[in-house]
């Protein structure tokens, strides 16, 4: 085996350029396949990491009629929060929101809103609700930036909010913007406002009442509760998943392209060896080697270009992607444009499992490639192989 | 300190007796401008910033619960169909020949850009059945006396808690509307003119209704034709007839 692949590397060296320029398309495959999981990685554990801290936190009870992609269901979803429940919120693993819909005019403009009422003093969320526990008689309210773009609202403004109470009645009172906080989750940004629960709670004739309860963070008991429904992090970061899912499916085209050029080139080159050193193989199987040997010894050649562009990958793959996954990749587009929780800047992870992954697909996958063209050789009769006559 | 008190209850007391029962007036408001159901041809003109633009349509409505409006100008709304059942509406577009049900945030937005909301054209309340009223005073509108009277809703579910409108002393029609939150802010305003008698009643043909919350100069409703308790068939207020 020593011998054969002691062989190989010479052969391979020896074919100088053709060799190089296989090893340089398939390390540049390999960079690329895991640059490209990098990202896809990366993106997803900061946005698995922000939506947990930003919306999900440990899981959540939801009132049984909502359903946040039903709007008609939200001006029925809210109840009182008793028992258990309440028991919780009082021991601080579980933070209730009420969540109900409203119309800002900003500048004289109209603007549809989602309303929730958050308390002050959570701490379950990174939402910075502290900001709305102000001793001023006014109503504090926070937006998130993206809010704020589109609202042309700054803090310390005032606007005009109306709403409609339990009754459907309506009403309208003045609130003032008491900050505006920066968060890579669209989903408790865009087209929100977010107010003290208990003022919430006051005006839509709802005390004590929420929509939602979003426990702490790490929660793994979820205690059954009459007329709410438990959602824990599988179901509440679906979507997410889905999304980095079809990313990943998306991105399996590229490395599928990149791979078939890497391994059709590694197959020609051996298709291209087997035909033009017939007289070599001859030579061998004289000399003493068996034909399963000869076809070892050729299929090692080929996984060397595999081997060969791990180590050239390595040369210029991982100063380029460490430079990355410390700077990080800024994006013209920000995906919470998109609703999408995606942050400004990404951070590729690169972990141990997905490269060590990597070079073994792409090993697996260049044996194979080598293996069978060299298959031909063992059907090769040794004295026509010598006289290098075509077989 | 005690004469000085009684004469001042007296004379509230008598300024008060001079003006007429409230619950009298909205029931004359009632007889004028509700019907079992109507017919009628109306423009919306909707003063834009730069631009006005005028939406001709044709509405049916039976009682307070039931309507169905199909727009007949310009060429871009033609064809649209609206229906309204309890609290429920659905809009039909031709160009998608989809129906969809406007709920939640939608019902708040405006209806074309005019100042009038999905919800404002749900609304359509007689206004005894809802609110208690109270004379407090008269003054003059676009040259003619009215009353004024402010209502407010024994109805927790109204929408609008309290009103105040300018009677038309003579017609028994108001002339001008303020529509207030349960705060008390005021949120809506319109103006009603052109009055005509139509079949013994008097009608506004003309409102222009204005946002107090939003900027700009409103939206003018002109009335066309207008028919009041003709034969509609129970089938114009249904989800079917939104495609045909």
């Amino acid at each position: 085996m020593l011998m054969a692949f002691k062989l190989a590397l010479r052969n391979l060296i020896g074919a100088g350029l053709r060799t190089w320029l296989n090893v340089i398309v398939l390390s540049f495959a390999f960079v690329v396949i895991i640059w490209h999981k990098g990202i896809l990685d990366g993106w997803d554990r900061q946005a698995r990491t922000d939506m947990i801290s930003w919306e999900a936190g440990g899981g959540q009870y939801w009132q049984q009629n909502y359903d946040p992609y039903d709007p008609f269901t939200i001006s029925d979803s809210h109840a009182p929060v008793t028992g258990t429940l309440q028991n919780m919120v009082g021991h601080g693993t579980l933070t209730p929101i009420l969540i109900t819909q409203g119309t800002i005019y900003p500048s004289g403009r109209m603007l549809s809103v989602l309303i929730k009422g958050i308390d002050p003093a959570q701490k379950i969320l990174a939402i910075p609700s502290a900001m709305l526990d102000t001793a001023s008689g006014d109503i504090p309210a926070i937006i998130g930036t993206s809010m704020a773009a589109s609202s042309k609202l700054k803090t310390g403004d005032h606007v005009t909010l109306r709403w409609r109470d339990r009754n459907g009645a309506f009403d309208a009172t003045e609130i003032r913007i008491a900050g505006i906080f920066k968060t890579n989750v669209p989903t408790v940004d865009g087209s929100q406002i977010w107010l003290p629960l208990s003022k919430l709670q006051q005006m839509m004739l709802m005390p004590g009442e929420a929509t939602i309860l979003v426990c702490k963070q790490r929660n793994e008991s979820f205690p059954a509760a009459a007329g709410w429904k438990v959602k824990d992090l599988d179901f509440l970061l679906a979507d997410m998943n889905n999304i980095i899912k079809s990313k990943t499916a998306g991105g399996m085209v590229l490395w599928g392209i990149l791979m078939m050029l890497a391994l059709l080139a590694i197959f020609d080159t051996q298709v291209l060896a087997i035909f033009r050193r017939q007289k070599e193989i001859g030579m061998y199987v004289a000399m003493g080697m068996t034909r399963r040997q000869v076809v070892a010894l050729f299929t090692t050649e080929g996984a060397m270009h595999a081997v060969l562009a791990t180590l050239l990958g390595a040369v210029y793959g991982i100063p380029l992607l460490a430079l990355q996954a410390i700077r990080g990749i800024s994006f013209p587009v920000s995906g919470s444009d998109y609703g999408i929780s995606m942050a400004e800047r990404l951070y590729p992870h690169y972990g141990i499992r997905l490269i060590i992954m990597t070079i073994l697909i792409v090993m697996i996958a260049t044996t194979i490639v080598s293996y069978w063209p060299a298959r031909k050789i063992a059907r090769m009769k040794p004295t026509d192989a010598l006289r290098g006559k075509i077989q | 300190m005690k004469l000085l008190l009684a004469i001042l209850c007296l004379s509230i007391s008598s300024a008060y007796a001079q003006y007429p029962d409230g619950k009298e007036i909205l029931k004359k408001i009632d007889q004028n401008l509700s019907s079992d159901n109507r017919i009628f041809t109306s423009k919306m003109i909707i003063h834009g910033r730069r631009t006005s633009r005028t939406i001709e349509s044709k509405t049916w409505t039976a009682g307070e619960k039931k309507s169905f409006t199909e727009y007949l100008f310009p060429a871009r709304e033609q064809g649209t169909k609206m229906l309204k059942l309890d609290d429920q509406l659905w809009i039909y577009s031709p160009s998608t020949d989809r129906t969809i049900q406007i709920a939640g945030h939608m019902l708040r937005q405006s209806v074309m850009g005019s100042d009038l909301s999905y919800e404002d054209l749900m609304e359509d309340n007689r206004l005894l059945n809802h609110y208690n009223a109270v004379v407090t005073g008269a003054e003059n509108v676009a040259g003619r006396p009215c009353w004024v009277v402010k209502l407010t809703a024994f109805d927790p579910n109204m929408a609008y808690q309290g009103l105040k409108l300018w009677v038309d002393k003579e017609r028994n029609i108001p002339l001008k509307e303020e529509m207030y939150a349960k705060s008390g802010t005021l949120l809506k305003r319109s103006e009603l003119s052109n009055v005509e008698n139509i079949n013994g009643r008097w009608y506004p043909k003309k409102i222009v209704f204005k946002d107090m919350l939003k900027d700009g100069e409103g939206t003018e409703f002109i009335i066309g034709n207008i028919q009041f308790n003709a034969a509609i068939p129970e089938y114009v207020f249904s989800k079917a007839n939104l495609k045909k």
